[in-house]
């Protein structure tokens, strides 16, 4: 299990690596000279530019620069954001926690959904139920999540009033965050109402983002329990005369779930692609929003940073998801 | 003068010969009706994409000053005349939609053939050449997957500027490590296999083998990720569009419509239902093919 796990952590080294020189050279490969972009519209005179340079250590041979810039960033030194002058790792965590909400929700109302359909599918293979739910998730699954979103708004906020339009508290409310989670920080608020109201903002972007995996999760279930289903042990435990359900949900169900885990694992990566798209139509501050407003705003040292805490979260989980599965499955720990 | 080939074969002792790759993969449309509904929907778009100037009803920038934010025209106040009603500014939906299909198609076209032939010529290169080049080429593939798909083209539109090209390089660079993945573990297998080794005896040089003996039986998984590429390629590009990052406005892309219909969502929902449900029938369409078409070509999953 130890090789196992060194095995692993070490191949993540050298993609590491290179996510660092990717961030490192996105500044560099902005046409223009970095100076004047920081500088923007304004300008910027010689004397300062030069000093500028100097202190941004441009002057410097490349391979040097590379070394400071790992140096910064392993002593968490992202840089400072252009517009609001703020480290950007700090902005980063503050964000964060809205970003982790919604894709926590997002998920948990995917698998809470998506689960049951596919076993439900599964077992009534070649049934109406099946058909319509496996035709349904196709078309989740090939959604533009951006407009699907707009008909959110469109229908339930727009036409029935039912849930407000963007951000993640009304305004009426003012919550102290202690956690940066909003449901948990309004619950700790002594403001009557909050709850429900961060609640009501969240439903939407969450019914949003977790469409896609929504589909992806009941299509995996569905084919994987299929698998399991025709397996020998299964024609056993029926043939004791177990009960159905039993069979289904103790013996079939738990093989079926190994590689539903690792697809809801992967789903990371799409899940924050989404986030980019769910945060920005709904106005929710998260890192998704950021990211977008930094790329308006020429604010190149918010992406630079931003992307390279992104692909660590994402490279952090998707390494997790991996020796969770090893220690699921035995058989793929060599 | 009897046959002893045939003969042979009717005994079961030999097999007939493979069938050619496009008759396989027309039977493989036969077989699946998802994947023959996909094909006729694409066809039928790519139709309309291809005669768009004699389709359309209306050319796609003209804007009629009589006609604000018409709607369609079963709706009280629609007209027949814009059957999915106008924009903002007066354009017609539909002609625009129409228009729409020949950017995202043929966009969506030049992203997945220059992403597949790029793929495979890295992909074939590591699986021939092996250690460093090999692990070098796979390492970077890694750290190009490392980021979300969206973001890494948002970085690259970040560097390059915004434009339809631009966004159409970077879906290609976000779609280009699936291809390589794909083509070196298919081609690995090949290769060691005994009608590889049979042919190297006989001579061949590494092009040959590689363009003609490898590659084409790697062709099955490519021919499904290609197809499902083509669906990721309109969505991402879509989606870039709609964040202001791809095609730019008065092109009639369908992404770039949505983004600025945006502000009208709530007197008009057809500038915004319109364009996004042409994105998911397009989407849809070749969803359908690939899920098809790899339940019939990927030996793996043929049972």
């Amino acid at each position: 299990m130890l090789k196992f796990l060194l095995t692993r952590v070490s191949l993540v080294i050298p993609t590491f690596i290179g996510v660092t020189l990717l961030s490192f050279a996105l500044i560099r490969l902005v046409p223009g000279d970095p100076i004047e972009l920081l500088a923007g519209e304004r300008g910027i005179d010689p004397a300062r530019h030069a000093a500028l340079r100097a202190e941004l250590g441009l002057d410097r041979p490349l391979l040097e620069q590379y070394w400071i810039y790992i140096q910064k960033v392993l002593h968490g030194d992202l840089g400072v954001s252009i517009v609001t002058k703020t480290p950007v790792l700090q902005e980063f965590l503050t964000l964060f926690p809205a970003t982790v909400e919604l894709s926590l929700f997002a998920i948990l109302l995917a698998l809470l959904v998506g689960l049951p359909i596919g076993i439900l599918a599964a077992v009534k293979r070649g049934s109406w139920f099946d058909y319509s739910t496996m035709g349904l998730s196709l078309v989740g699954y090939s959604m533009p999540i951006f407009w699907w979103a707009l008909l959110l708004i469109l229908f339930f906020s727009v036409q029935l009033g039912w849930t407000p339009v963007s951000g993640r508290i009304s305004v009426l409310y003012w919550v102290e965050p202690v956690t940066g989670f909003m449901l948990i920080d309004s619950l700790l608020s002594d403001e009557a109402g909050a709850f429900r109201s961060a609640l009501s903002h969240l439903i939407l972007p969450s019914i949003a983002l977790g469409t896609i995996p929504l589909a992806v999760i009941a299509r995996m279930t569905r084919s994987s329990m299929l698998e399991v289903l025709s397996e020998d042990y299964i024609r056993t435990a029926r043939a004791k005369g177990l009960a159905p359900w039993r069979v289904i949900v103790v013996h079939a169900l738990r093989n079926a779930l190994i590689p539903v885990i690792t697809v809801v694992g992967l789903q990371v990566g799409v899940l924050f692609a989404g986030a980019i798209l769910t945060e920005t139509i709904f106005a929710w501050p998260g890192v998704g929003k950021w990211l977008i407003e930094s790329v308006q705003r020429r604010d190149y040292p918010v992406l630079q940073g931003g992307v390279l805490l992104v692909a660590s979260v994402v490279m952090a989980v998707n390494l997790i998801v991996d020796l969770l599965y090893g220690l699921v499955n035995p058989r793929i720990r060599r | 003068m009897i046959e002893p080939d045939a003969e042979l074969e009717a005994e079961g002792l030999i097999s007939a010969p493979p069938p050619h790759p496009l008759v396989e993969i027309w039977n493989a449309f036969r077989e699946s009706r998802g994947a023959f509904a996909g094909l006729v929907i694409i066809l039928l778009i790519a139709l309309a994409a291809l005669f768009a100037d004699t389709v359309a009803p209306h050319p796609p920038a003209e804007q009629y000053r009589d006609a604000f934010l018409l709607p369609p025209a079963w709706v009280e106040g629609g007209s027949t005349r814009f059957l999915l009603g106008t924009d903002d500014i007066g354009r017609d939906i539909l002609s625009r939609i129409i228009h729409g299909a020949r950017v995202s198609l043929s966009t969506g076209a030049m992203v997945v053939v220059l992403a597949l032939m790029a793929g495979i010529l890295l992909g074939l290169i590591a699986a021939f050449a092996r250690g460093l080049v090999d692990i070098f080429i796979m390492r970077l593939m890694d750290i190009m997957l490392a980021l979300p798909s969206l973001l890494m083209a948002i970085v690259i539109v970040a560097i390059l500027g915004p434009s339809l090209i631009n966004a159409a390089l970077a879906v290609i660079i976000v779609q280009l490590p699936h291809f390589v993945r794909l083509t070196r573990a298919a081609a690995l297998t090949e290769l060691g296999k005994d009608y590889v080794t049979a042919s190297r005896v006989a001579g061949a040089g590494p092009l040959r083998l590689m363009w003609l003996t490898v590659l084409p039986n790697c062709m099955a998984p490519l021919i499904v990720q290609a197809t499902l590429g083509f669906s990721s390629a309109i969505l991402d590009l879509a989606a870039l569009g709609f964040l202001g990052m791809g095609a730019q406005p008065p092109t009639p892309e369908w992404g770039t419509m949505l983004s600025s219909a945006l502000q009208f969502i709530q007197r008009a929902w057809w500038v915004v239902t319109f364009p996004g449900l042409a994105i998911l029938i397009v989407v849809l369409a070749f969803n359908l093919m690939g899920d098809g078409l790899r339940d019939a070509l990927d030996p793996r999953l043929k049972r």
